[in-house]
């Protein structure tokens, strides 16, 4: 009897019908499809964009050469070298940020005890030369100055989660 | 417009081969635009299947972009393989785009409105679609290839089996119908029930296995283990750039689209009205040209095509050849018995 009942369900074709119908339905779904350039989708607090080095209210870089970061950093992308500087402090003469290495985990701004290496929320860039690859200093500085109150804001609002 | 008609038919009476040449270009032409916007409407429509919303950049809405894929293909680089046979490798793509444009010509497209009005208009275009496989065969001969050959067997050996199929279901039409000739056949289907009295009814089976096995022909999805993608990269197809492939590309969708216009012909009526004498709905789309009522149908039959290829996965190889041989042609077989009986006793609304 089992037999004859496949038989008829799949001469019938009912299990094709029931797949047609589906696809059929979807047909008239709503799209959710973000037109890129056009719209953007919203990007969290915590996003790991193009890295930046964050200044003191004062005017301070935060970055006390440390290396937590270069020692932390899984794909070897951070080469940092540091030496007193004239008032005493220790600060970085060099602080350099492959981004060919960089696998953009976040670990350098996780294990930063002074919140001075971040990343931003900024992800459409390019290079026209290798050489831009190397986010330098004085690029990440810039960075930082740019986009100081987005990143402000970001990091108080995840503050919670550590 | 005189003049126009005149110049028309001194061309009939001293130059019937430029006047013929002509015709050709007025079917053909049109037909490489719908063959091409065939593409971007499966784009969307797959597209839309599986919630995405297809090709929308080029142009308005994207209407451009099969015009851009021609011109991208049209300047891109014609490999020929070093191991492959040059010439039959070049006629290969032409083979399979050739008898898909050959077999319009004898399709009526409106009440006596066709190229060549033969009687033996069925024979031929069973012969025609038949000689498609040609080109499948040799392009994957000819490409020296392990993978084009697979494929080419692969595909001469489901094409040959559903063509089986096929010519029973034809069989089947041609004995409702009474005659070869495409238009007679379309005329059988004329009465006063409208869309109820085309073939698709008492034919129901054959209707059914004609587009599947047609499906099958073209090596459309289900069926397409010729291509087979995720099996064997492309098929028959893989050495194949630029021009040549796009060749292959139009061949299949020209053959889609006679398919799609062969099923709404045999058994959709053809240029026949839906509602060809019914009280109300009848008189209302007289004025509705027999061309687009085809065009309509021909429509709904090549969206089957799309929605079939967005649903199914690929057919394994021996269930296509158990489908094939153990399913439709017994069904096919059976059924002319009973349209046979039917006609001989002449049963009521179709065969009386």
């Amino acid at each position: 009897m089992n037999v004859l009942r496949d038989y008829i369900k799949s001469l019938f074709l009912l299990e094709l019908m029931r797949g047609l119908a589906l696809t059929g339905r979807y047909l008239f779904k709503k799209k959710f499809t973000v037109q890129y350039p056009e719209e953007k989708a919203p990007i969290s607090p915590r996003f790991r964009g193009l890295h930046a080095q964050r200044r003191y209210a004062s005017g301070e870089e935060r970055c006390i050469a440390c290396k937590l970061c270069e020692a932390t950093c899984p794909a070897l992308a951070i080469t940092i070298e540091a030496e007193p500087r004239a008032d005493g402090s220790r600060r970085t003469t060099r602080y350099d940020i492959d981004l060919f290495k960089c696998i953009f985990c976040g670990y350098c701004q996780e294990s930063c005890p002074v919140d001075a290496i971040v990343e931003t929320r900024l992800y459409e860039y390019h290079f026209e030369n290798r050489e831009d690859a190397i986010m330098t200093k004085e690029k990440l500085l810039a960075m930082g100055d740019k986009f100081e109150q987005q990143l402000a804001a970001d990091i108080a609002a995840q503050s919670q989660y550590r | 417009m005189d003049l126009l008609m005149s110049l028309w038919e001194w061309l009939g009476e001293n130059l019937v081969v430029v006047q013929i040449l002509i015709k050709i270009v007025i079917i053909v032409a049109p037909l490489m635009l719908c063959v091409a916007y065939f593409t971007y409407a499966e784009r969307k429509i797959i597209g839309y299947m599986q919630v995405r919303i297809g090709p929308n950049r080029v142009g308005p809405k994207g209407w451009l972009q099969p015009i851009a894929d021609a011109v991208k293909l049209m300047f891109k680089e014609i490999i020929i393989p070093s191991g492959a046979n040059k010439t039959l490798f070049l006629i290969a793509p032409v083979l399979t785009l050739g008898p898909a444009l050959a077999a319009w010509a004898v399709f009526p497209f409106g009440d006596g409105l066709v190229l060549s009005n033969i009687n033996a208009g069925l024979l031929y275009l069973i012969a025609l679609t038949s000689v498609g496989v040609y080109g499948v065969i040799i392009s994957g001969w000819a490409s020296n290839s392990k993978y084009a050959f697979l494929g080419a067997m692969r595909s001469a050996a489901q094409i040959v089996s559903y063509e089986i199929a096929m010519g029973f279901a034809l069989v089947g039409v041609l004995v409702a119908a009474g005659s070869l000739n495409l238009g007679e056949i379309v005329r059988a289907q004329e009465g006063e029930g409208g869309l109820f009295n085309w073939f698709w009814l008492p034919l129901f089976p054959l209707f059914l296995i004609y587009f599947v096995s047609g499906v099958a022909e073209t090596n459309r999805a289900p069926f397409d283990v010729a291509e087979g993608e995720s099996e064997i990269v492309a098929g028959f197809h893989v050495e194949y750039s630029g021009m040549p492939f796009a060749v292959f590309f139009l061949g299949e969708y020209a053959n889609m689209i006679l398919i799609s216009a062969l099923t709404s012909l045999l058994f959709l009526g053809g240029w026949l009205s839906p509602f060809n004498g019914w009280p109300l709905l009848g008189p209302m789309f007289d004025w509705v040209p027999g061309i687009v009522w085809l065009f309509i149908k021909t429509a709904f039959v090549g969206f089957f095509f799309l929605w079939l290829r967005a649903t199914f996965p690929r057919y394994r190889y021996d269930q296509i050849m158990r489908l094939g041989w153990k399913v439709f042609i017994p069904i096919t077989i059976v059924w002319i018995m009973v349209v046979g009986l039917a006609v001989v006793f002449e049963m009521p609304w179709w065969f009386d």
